[in-house]
């Protein structure tokens, strides 16, 4: 799982739970794959962002070195910051571990890089 | 009558161009060419009753060669476009015609130092090579514009002269159109071969042909560095193709047993499946793994998994309509009986996915999470007698852009349908009111199993049984 994917993702599915942003990443094994660099997908990418989530993310999976709390406003033009935001959101990969819940502490698996989404019947809401 | 698919103030002259697609997917071509017009921004004025008597020509108005050329390079159902130099019902009046086109425009392409050819082609009647000369001879004659040394191959320029027949039981003697021009550019329809599912490391049961996918991408104007999702990936093909035109793709399924390559082998003859057989290795396999961001295992019928004011570009998708893939999702707590039994891994209950909750739940997470302007694309199937227009699902944010047809068997089609969000959401007080049409969907499984029992095709048993079918139902 890319923390690009951890940006999107929410475990309000849960019955009953409406804050669950941003999840808790607890990495047991985590790797750095080689993708082309690509400025304008990251530029673009960026609009859409949580961007404290993302610093979380990076963070808790070691690789927050260099990224600010808070991103300025002229991050277009600063190579190497967008160098650093494409590790973080397209290189890093959680490998094993698990997302949690911020709200109910429910786990949710990540296995071979896939994250298991699927709920308990009991924890379906409507 | 002609339909103006882009405009703009700058107002360039239009040059005459004919295209000639390919004898494949007729409902698709259209769209796919209005579609791949629009998403260049090309300014087009289209002939499309041209098309109406089963003619694989249409003659297109564009503003420059370098649009003719990017939007050969784009479409996988047409085979070539030409600069058309002159129409006509017979190769006579072809000629004339021919001959009375300003020097200005032809010289540049006919002048004495240059090399050339003209091939002759024509459709739904064969022709000898005898005849073929003859014709060839008529257009070079003593008076020829063609001053040029005649070069078979790879010649600086190549016309055609292009001859349609009606056909009603044998084709007809005389031709009902004939046109002449100059090759531009031909379409991209290698990719399809490139892309083909035999050479697929992965595959699943319901795997979407490669010419389809194609066609999905370029309906939904997938471009460089757009996010799609595929809310039931399986395989991953139409992220493929998607990847193909520069875009980073995502998918989820809920089946993990696919996604973690346990599942049963969809190739005859495979006992397992291999460890790298992922959609992952799909990407890899035609150089494109840069473009894969995940895939999850996650039920599609839970919108909320999504954070709130994300967007996707695009949204392509296959839906299971539980014929050869079940439809599932995860059953809640009121319906699910759930055994328990302490310390063992518990795998959670699946129940039938309605069909029409299925395409209710897409256009609504569509409606949320496609950027404006986005374009949901997806499969519709549909029990044919029982069709019409307003069985299509509606939603008031999302406008039907197109609708093609691809018939299956006689009474059992498919539909490609290509939504527009045209408006931001806001929850629905009424969604009974927006869609009422949705449930008709959800007869068509009864329908489909019905229709085959009927053609002695299945037995009752069968039926019941959730395994895959044959190669008989092809694309369900």
């Amino acid at each position: 799982m890319k923390l690009l994917t951890h940006n999107m993702l929410t475990s309000n599915i849960i019955k009953g739970v409406t804050k669950g942003f941003p999840l808790k990443i607890v990495p047991v094994q985590v790797e750095i794959k080689d993708v082309d660099y690509n400025p304008a997908f990251v530029v673009r990418t960026l609009s859409k962002v949580d961007w404290p989530a993302l610093h979380q993310a990076a963070v808790e999976t070691g690789f927050g070195d260099g990224l600010p709390e808070t991103l300025g406003e002229n991050f277009q033009q600063d190579e190497e910051l967008l160098k650093k935001i494409h590790n973080a959101l397209l290189q890093v990969e959680v490998i094993q571990g698990e997302l949690v819940c911020p709200e109910s502490g429910r786990k949710f698996p990540i296995t071979n890089g896939i994250p298991n989404m699927l709920l308990q019947e009991h924890e379906v809401g409507q | 009558m002609a339909a103006r698919v882009a405009c703009s103030l700058r107002s360039e002259p239009y040059k005459r161009y004919l295209i000639q697609f390919a004898h494949d997917l007729l409902d698709f071509r259209l769209q796919e060419i209005k579609s791949i017009i629009s998403l260049l921004g090309c300014q087009a004025s289209l002939r499309n009753t041209d098309l109406n008597n089963g003619s694989p020509f249409m003659e297109v108005a564009l503003t420059s060669e370098e649009d003719a050329k990017a939007i050969m390079h784009r479409t996988v159902l047409s085979k070539s476009m030409y600069e058309l130099w002159a129409e006509g019902s017979s190769i006579s009046e072809v000629n004339m015609k021919l001959k009375q086109l300003p020097k200005g425009f032809t010289e540049p392409y006919t002048q004495e130092n240059s090399s050339f050819r003209i091939m002759v082609d024509t459709f739904n009647k064969k022709i000898s090579s005898s005849e073929k000369i003859k014709r060839i001879e008529l257009l070079t004659d003593t008076e020829s514009m063609f001053k040029g040394k005649i070069k078979l191959s790879s010649p600086e320029h190549s016309f055609h002269l292009l001859e349609f027949y009606k056909f009603d039981s044998a084709p007809s003697t005389e031709p009902e159109k004939v046109y002449f021009g100059r090759w531009i550019s031909d379409g991209h329809r290698s990719v399809i071969k490139e892309f083909h599912l035999q050479t697929r490391h992965f595959i699943a049961n319901t795997s979407m042909d490669a010419c389809l996918s194609l066609v999905m991408a370029n309906l939904a104007q997938v471009k460089e560095s757009d996010l799609v999702l595929d809310p039931f990936v399986g395989s991953g093909g139409l992220l493929v193709s998607s990847a193909h035109y520069g875009a980073y793709v995502l998918g989820t399924d809920i089946d993990y047993m696919l996604l973690h390559a346990k599942a049963r082998p969809s190739r005859a003859k495979q006992t397992t499946r291999a460890i790298d057989e992922s959609v992952r290795s799909n990407l890899r396999q035609y150089g494109l793994e840069s473009k894969y961001i995940d895939v999850l295992v996650a039920d599609a019928s839970q919108n909320h998994m999504w954070r709130e004011g994300w967007r996707f570009d695009a949204i392509i998708t296959d839906p299971p309509y539980g014929i050869r893939e079940a439809a599932a999702k995860i059953a809640c707590k009121e319906t699910a009986d759930v055994p328990t039994t302490e310390g063992e891994p518990h795998y959670p209950q699946r129940t039938q996915y309605q069909l029409g909750d299925i395409f209710r739940d897409l256009l609504n997470f569509a409606a949320k999470y496609l950027c404006l302007g986005g374009r949901l694309v997806y499969w519709l199937p549909i029990y044919k007698p029982d069709y019409s227009e307003s069985c299509i699902p509606k939603h008031p944010c999302m406008s039907l852009e197109s609708n093609c047809e691809q018939p299956l068997s006689q009474h059992i089609s498919r539909r490609l349908i290509t939504m527009v969000k045209i408006r931001e959401f806001q929850e629905l007080s009424d969604w009974d009111e927006a869609s009422t049409k949705v449930n008709s969907v959800n007869s068509f499984r009864n329908n489909y199993f019905k229709s085959m029992q009927a053609v002695g095709v299945l037995n009752s048993d069968s039926v019941l049984r959730s395994e895959p079918l044959t190669s008989k139902q092809e694309g369900l």
